[in-house]
């Protein structure tokens, strides 16, 4: 039975040779406590490229 | 006194007016010419396309914040640019038209010392049959986002698609680029997705076919040939990363193509490999291509010397190298790194308006000659950042002497950009791709291989990097209104 995560790859020919995200991977970009983590992470590689551009 | 005329107000224009004016003072002139009467932050009006903002969250007057900033704002638009003066006078001046100010229509001659275009793009609709109304402005066969008003008019004709999808009528939408030229591939990715997000919330998913129509020559190429970033040992292509979003989200794609036709529900397009097609919608968001909007320059005779000036796109030449030839000979060192005009000195170009030397995709197009490729975006922040360097440059200019001064440098193929793409809004529900590419321009000679130092180079796709968009959108408003402590915050 295929997970639920990958049901859509299978809807077009072209959709078949694409990574396909795990769920555990789908439930990490909207877990809150995660996502607080990567925003400070994102943070502090966008403050490093703005510095390294100016 | 001198005077500085900015002509434009967008994000590199009104970067470029509001520091010239603090880094100058009262004893210099600095006059802004926009034909607009709001500010627009742009990159939301995706969000107002899709009813998540109101047009009122992503504009603001202009007229108070410049009265404060004690900047001259004349809502007019520029018309034409007379840098040799005319048979009275040596003094370079450009025409304007008012657009509003109780002086609808007036033309009036402004003086200058020194010219900074910031004006923009014109959203070139006609060069599409279909796609714009044969006058200039966008025809009624699709939708826009590119400005809040388009946007307003897109998420009404958005509301009835989902209303008739909720009866159980079958919709279908195609969103991409409107031409083989166009640029902001990013703004279309993000309105599908929103679309996609919404459709979702709305409970009708299910009832649309969503499909993405665009230039790229494959998905993930944005205009800037793509990206590559460090993802579990490897360094993986955009491309592996933009098809998989759109897989998980059921949008097919249409790529390398041309639309060269748009009729009411059908767009016809041609394919890079030279085959053509039509593709069918009941709602179609495609993105215009871009050109310069239309200056004249002329001599002191009257004389038409627009050419000297302006490339054929209509587009400012600046300090790039336009001879480059062949893609195979392009470098790094060919984009522009003052925005200095070569003829006039005291004629500077910034954000949209500058002549880019030539694309940063590959260059590509059909089997029977169409070009269908990506032109370079130059939005975002590498358009504030030229705007402010172009701004230090005129302020030095005018306070050392034109000779003296020293030019800043702001070239996109030294700098980094950030990019924070909405792929769906909400608190705890959104995401967005936030991305960091460095540089902008690839330099093949300093990072062989990807053209990017990968170090700096990084996206990743959560809610974090929605938080990020919708932190960045109030940041930018409240920089743009010269609220305390303004200067502060990057571009």
């Amino acid at each position: 039975m295929a997970k639920k995560e990958e049901e859509n790859f299978a809807k077009k020919d072209q959709f078949t040779l694409t990574m396909i995200p795990s769920g555990f991977a789908r439930k990490m970009r909207t877990c809150v406590i995660w996502q607080f983590i990567r925003f400070i992470a994102i943070n502090i590689k966008m403050l490093v490229v703005v510095s390294k551009s100016h | 006194m001198a005077r500085l005329i900015v002509m434009g107000g967008g994000v590199s224009g009104h970067t470029a007016a509001t520091f010239a004016k603090k880094w100058l003072g009262n004893e210099h002139e600095v006059v802004v010419v926009t034909p607009n009467s709001q500010w627009n932050w742009i990159p939301s009006n995706i969000w107002v396309g899709v009813g998540q903002m109101n047009k009122e969250d992503v504009v603001f007057p202009l007229a108070p914040v410049y009265e404060k900033a004690g900047i001259d704002y004349r809502q007019a638009k520029a018309i034409s640019i007379h840098p040799y003066g005319n048979k009275q006078s040596d003094k370079e001046y450009i025409t304007i038209e008012y657009t509003g100010q109780g002086k609808e229509g007036q033309t009036e001659e402004l003086t200058y010392d020194y010219l900074i275009n910031a004006t923009g793009p014109k959203l070139n609709f006609d060069a599409t049959p279909g796609l714009g109304d044969g006058k200039g402005q966008m025809g009624s066969n699709t939708v826009s986002v590119c400005t809040a008003d388009h946007a307003v008019h897109a998420n009404l004709e958005l509301q009835q698609i989902f209303e008739k999808a909720k009866k159980g009528e079958r919709q279908k939408i195609l969103v991409g680029t409107g031409h083989g030229m166009c640029t902001c591939q990013g703004a279309a990715f993000e309105y599908i997705f929103n679309i996609e997000h919404e459709a979702k919330k709305a409970g009708v998913r299910d009832m649309l076919d969503i499909k993405w129509i665009s230039n790229e020559s494959f998905l993930g190429d944005f205009g800037m040939g793509g990206l590559h970033m460090k993802v579990g040992g490897y360094v993986v292509s955009s491309k592996l990363f933009a098809e998989s979003l759109f897989s998980e989200r059921d949008v097919p794609w249409l790529i390398g193509a041309h639309v060269s036709k748009v009729e009411k529900g059908k767009a016809h397009y041609e394919l890079l490999d030279g085959t053509t097609g039509v593709e069918e919608f009941d709602f179609a968001m495609l993105i215009p291509p871009f050109a310069g909007v239309g200056f004249k320059a002329y001599d002191k005779e009257g004389e038409d010397m627009t050419d000297v000036i302006f490339a054929p796109n209509g587009f400012m030449k600046v300090d790039a190298k336009y001879d480059a030839g062949a893609y195979e000979n392009w470098k790094a060192s060919d984009w522009p790194r003052t925005y200095q005009n070569p003829t006039f000195k005291n004629m500077f170009a910034c954000g949209i308006a500058f002549a880019p030397p030539h694309l940063i995709s590959k260059p590509a197009s059909s089997v029977n000659g169409t070009p269908i490729n990506p032109t370079p975006p130059r939005t975002g922040m590498p358009s504030g950042i030229i705007g402010k360097a172009v701004a230090h440059s005129v302020c030095d200019m005018i306070k050392n002497g034109a000779e003296n001064a020293h030019l800043h440098e702001a070239s996109m193929a030294e700098m980094g950009a950030a990019c924070v793409a909405s792929a769906g809004k909400g608190l705890t529900t959104g995401t967005a791709a936030a991305m960091t590419v460095y540089p902008v321009v690839p330099d093949f000679e300093k990072y062989p291989g990807t053209g990017r130092d990968t170090d700096y180079t990084f996206g990743e796709i959560g809610l974090a990097g929605h938080w990020i968009k919708h932190i960045l959108h109030h940041l930018f408003i409240y920089k743009a209104k010269l609220k305390p402590g303004w200067t502060l915050i990057p571009e």
